[in-house]
């Protein structure tokens, strides 16, 4: 896992973010990935690399077979990062109704 | 009360919108005056904002520091690059960990919405490196108490 920067680069490539969505129904091979490309198999696995890195995909050994899959840490990292961002600016923002309802008092009284 | 929307555009940027019930007057008044920012810019809770200056003016600067009281501390820099009073504030902004972390450009717009406002804030994504650094500083210890808080009362 390269970090946040690493995966939204390689989620920056139509063809990356189109590879996780294909992933997304299940593992596939680098061959049956490269069929709905107009792509060769080694551009397919320069994007897979790049995925990997990122630590979006993983990839498995099973013989001659490399299956990728999605790699939940990857994804989980982004979401953990907006998570905490959403709670702390969803506090701001109710104790800012607050603030707000507390100058709308202040306005009426004068 | 409506809820917060926070969205990512492309691989660069998150969108926040909430709507207040206030005009947009208020909001920005909510924005730019240090004695009412003070009140609620203060992340999770546990968390105060002992040192807040702002000059609210195209080319000011403000600095906003935070305390946990608990040797947490952190504070942000930044200049304000344009202001258009009720309507749009554009600022550029670093968090001192104590390192500056890259800087984050944001723009914030208070659009009238019925009898309210519409607030729409775009920032800048940060990096892997600069994310982590937020995560171990300042966020995660108010995170932490807001499940401790969530624990005692379950």
């Amino acid at each position: 896992m390269e970090g946040l920067n690493a995966a939204f680069s390689a989620l920056s490539d139509p063809t990356r973010r189109a590879i996780l969505v294909r992933l997304a129904m299940g593992e596939e091979t680098v061959m049956e990935l490269a069929k709905p490309f107009e792509m060769t198999q080694p551009a397919v696995s320069r994007h897979l690399k790049v995925l990997e890195e990122a630590g979006l995909i993983a990839r498995r050994v099973d013989g001659t077979r490399r299956p990728c899959r999605l790699a939940e840490p990857g994804i989980a990292a982004i979401d953990q990062w907006l998570g905490m961002l959403r709670q702390a600016l969803a506090k701001n923002y109710d104790r800012l109704d607050k603030v707000l309802e507390g100058m709308n008092s202040e306005k009426e009284k004068r | 009360m409506s809820k917060m929307t926070l969205t990512t555009e492309g691989d660069r940027y998150v969108i926040v919108t909430r709507h207040f019930n206030a005009s947009p007057e208020a909001v920005y008044q909510a924005h730019t005056e240090p004695e009412l920012i003070q009140k609620w810019l203060l992340g999770p809770e546990g968390w105060t904002m002992p040192v807040c200056i702002n000059e609210a003016r195209p080319g000011g600067r403000f600095r906003y520091e935070w305390s946990n009281g608990k040797g947490g501390d952190f504070y942000i820099t930044g200049e304000i690059l344009e202001l258009e009073a009720n309507r749009r504030i554009v600022h550029v902004e670093r968090m001192h960990l104590p390192d500056a972390t890259p800087d984050n450009h944001v723009e914030t717009k208070f659009v009238a919405d019925g009898a309210g406002t519409l607030m729409m804030m775009r920032m800048t994504l940060p990096d892997g490196e600069t994310r982590k650094q937020m995560l171990s500083t300042g966020m995660e210890h108010g995170m932490e108490a807001s499940y401790a808080r969530l624990d005692s009362m379950s």
